[in-house]
């Protein structure tokens, strides 16, 4: 039988959600600095307005050059559509908001990005959603924690920073036996290594500001819609399955079916919350997905290599990385995570906090700084910064110890990355 | 909205606006394993702009009570029944690739009921290659694939979806894998066997037109030309660039010719 083929993923990276500009020619994707668009006349305006017709009107809702990247990186997860959004925060907050209401309760792994889990314990509840948070290696974990008012389960591909590897498919089960969705942050990931769908995620979220965009140069987070949650059979997602007053009565599902999340996420999400990525910082990460499947390839490479010194090295105390056999999640990379498992992992030093103090001042390639996923290397100390927030416990709910250094392996040549380190290894122990 | 026909559940959307019997009626028929939501924007647009719109769901598929109807014929005596038990005289009448049979069959046996008839992405004979069959037959994730594929423009395989932020491609997939196991089988099997479109064509009376995709890989524009000759009298429009999907492939230009037409 002859198969028919969709474009494959390198060519997706470089292709999707644009045609040569047929105006000017442009072969690369135009950065459109506009506000706004005009109308061609006044009935367009008022169908532009009420989703009779698709296009563009205000770019706090949809802009061309997003528009691109929203396609790009819906292709290359396998969703049915994509919103972009100011940061990988408001991508957080833009999927929870979509379907969850004050009164509403989120089942979230507890290894997750600090951030992240700021916002779901000391903001969300402000505005009345709680959460709990759970060990991520017990799927039964969350299965326990649910309670008749959650609505949404949410976990990391690879948790931050433990690299805990989330067994989705288990997850996912949990979560459709109860009627909810679960929710992927892929941040560490990115759907070159692992496409979360595939293995039954419903929504997917990234922080594009990492390895998406690849260069630390913009801020910006998507949410992707698989369009496979039934929302009207779980029956708990009214914002999705019942008229809603914003658009004249509008019910997502029924008019747009396996778009609705994503139609009700722009339509609403954007238009009122309004947390929209800047058409310039949607340049920017396009131009970084274009080289998308090089980079995360060299990356993990040089992670592999930056890995296998630092296990062997005596000032180091342990390690972890899940391709390595010590980790405890190391069967489930080995069967799921065959491209790698990303280039940010952690380890320990020996010598705990001082030892840790010394070894970052005395890098000189890896920079010590707040951010993962860029083309540098990068170093940081959790307890002290991304995760300074939490408290004894949830640090070590998330598996944060005070030895714990973060690396983000970038694209330098591994030799000197291996120079660098050992360097900072000697000076940490003097 | 609900009907009953053939005492049972039959679906509808009605772009969001409530049925008004003072207004005229656009009839939207979907294609094989589709369902309504094919027609999201044309449906809005008319039903904002002085129609009643009928997005209808086939039986057995989307939210209309199955089992899924085997002929073509069929299914157009089902909308025959379906335009009663709604209390509607007479319809425009626009149908997407198999719709677009049910359209035609429907305007041959009932011409009181249809005031123009619009067949987007059409062809006759309907003919669907065997590997196609055959995949959809054992509910093979590649008969999905093939429609998806082969049911776009090469264009549109990368995307550019009029609406921001929407895939097309995944978008088709999702649809299809909604219909349940044989749906797919049986609507492609109905194309297949479906005799008559010429003979039918003859007996229309309304106002035809017919809307082609250049790219389209499932109904070339070639296989339609035999029904064009056939009609008394049918306008032809071939979209440049588009394929198989052109209500998601071009949604403005096609509202814009049925604007024109209905």
């Amino acid at each position: 039988m002859v198969k028919p083929n969709f474009p494959r993923f390198d060519t997706l990276s470089l292709h999707a959600g644009q045609h040569p500009d047929p105006v000017t020619g442009s072969r690369a994707v135009p950065l459109y600095q506009t506000t706004s668009y005009v109308f061609q006349d006044v009935d367009h305006a008022a169908s532009l307005f009420n989703l009779e017709r698709a296009g563009h009107i205000y770019s706090r809702i949809s802009n061309p050059t997003t528009a691109v990247l929203e396609e790009r990186i819906s292709s290359l997860e396998g969703g049915v559509g994509a919103v972009c959004t100011a940061s990988g925060q408001a991508a957080l907050h833009l999927a929870v908001a979509t379907i969850l209401n004050a009164g509403h309760h989120i089942v979230s792994s507890g290894s997750i990005y600090g951030g992240s889990h700021n916002m779901f314990t000391h903001t969300m509840p402000r505005f009345g959603i709680e959460t709990t948070f759970v060990d991520p290696r017990d799927p039964a974990a969350f299965r326990d924690a649910i309670r008749p008012e959650t609505r949404l389960l949410f976990g990391e591909t690879l948790g931050n920073p433990g690299l805990e590897i989330l067994d989705i498919p288990a997850v996912a089960e949990v979560a459709h036996d109860a009627g909810l969705p679960l929710l992927i942050d892929s941040t560490f990931a990115t759907p070159y290594l692992f496409r979360p769908f595939e293995w039954g995620a419903d929504l997917i979220m990234h922080s594009a500001t990492k390895f998406l965009g690849g260069h630390g140069i913009a801020i910006g987070g998507v949410v992707v819609d698989g369009g496979t949650f039934d929302w009207e059979a779980s029956g708990k997602f009214p914002t999705l399955t019942e008229p809603y007053a914003g658009y004249h009565g509008l019910d997502f599902v029924e008019e747009f079916g396996p778009q609705a999340y994503v139609m009700r996420a722009r339509s609403e999400g954007l238009r009122d919350f309004g947390a929209c990525l800047s058409p310039a910082n949607a340049f920017h990460i396009l131009q970084g997905v274009e080289t998308l499947p090089l980079r995360m390839k060299r990356h993990v490479e040089n992670t592999r290599q930056v890995v296998e010194f630092l296990d062997a090295n005596e000032s180091v105390a342990w390690v972890s990385y899940p391709e390595l056999s010590s980790h405890p999640d190391h069967a489930l990379a080995n069967a799921r995570f065959p491209k790698g498992c990303g280039a940010v992992f952690s380890f320990g030093i020996q010598g705990g906090r001082e030892a840790g103090r010394k070894f970052i001042e005395a890098l000189g390639v890896f920079s010590h700084l707040a951010n993962v996923g860029d083309a540098k290397s990068l170093v940081i100390h959790p307890a002290t910064t991304t995760h300074q927030q939490m408290d004894a416990e949830a640090l070590k709910t998330a598996g944060i110890s005070e030895d714990l250094i973060r690396l983000s392996v970038g694209l330098e040549d591994p030799q000197d990355l291996i120079d660098d380190l050992d360097r900072a290894l000697r000076a940490s122990q003097r | 909205m609900e009907l009953q026909v053939d005492d049972k559940c039959a679906f509808a959307t009605t772009g969001g606006r409530a049925f008004d019997a003072t207004q005229p009626t656009v009839l939207l028929v979907h294609g094989a394993g589709m369902d309504h939501t094919v027609w999201v924007l044309q449906t809005r647009y008319f039903a904002y702009h002085g129609r009643n719109v009928l997005a209808i769901d086939l039986p057995g598929h989307g939210r209309s009570e199955g089992p899924a109807l085997i002929s073509i014929g069929g299914m157009a005596d089902w909308l025959f029944r379906l335009l009663d038990a709604v209390g509607v005289e007479a319809a425009a009448v626009v149908g997407h690739s198999m719709g677009s049979l049910i359209a035609l069959e429907l305007s041959a046996r009932h011409p009181e009921r249809v005031t123009t008839a619009a067949l987007l992405s059409t062809a006759v004979p309907m003919a669907v290659s065997e590997e196609l069959l055959s995949a959809a037959k054992a509910n093979d994730h590649d008969a999905i694939d093939m429609i998806t594929v082969w049911g776009h423009g090469q264009g549109a395989q990368l995307g550019g979806h009029k609406a921001p932020g929407l895939w097309m491609t995944g978008s088709a997939e999702r649809l299809l894998e909604q219909a349940a196991d044989g749906v797919l089988y049986t609507d492609l099997s109905a194309c297949n066997d479906y005799q008559g479109g010429l003979d039918a064509a003859s007996r229309v009376q309304c106002p035809v037109l017919m809307v082609m995709g250049q790219d389209d890989r499932m109904t070339p524009p070639r296989t339609a030309r035999g029904l064009t000759d056939a009609f008394p009298e049918a306008q032809t429009v071939i979209i440049k660039g588009c394929g198989h999907m052109m209500m998601i492939e071009r949604p403005d230009q096609v509202l814009d010719t049925l604007r024109e037409a209905i």
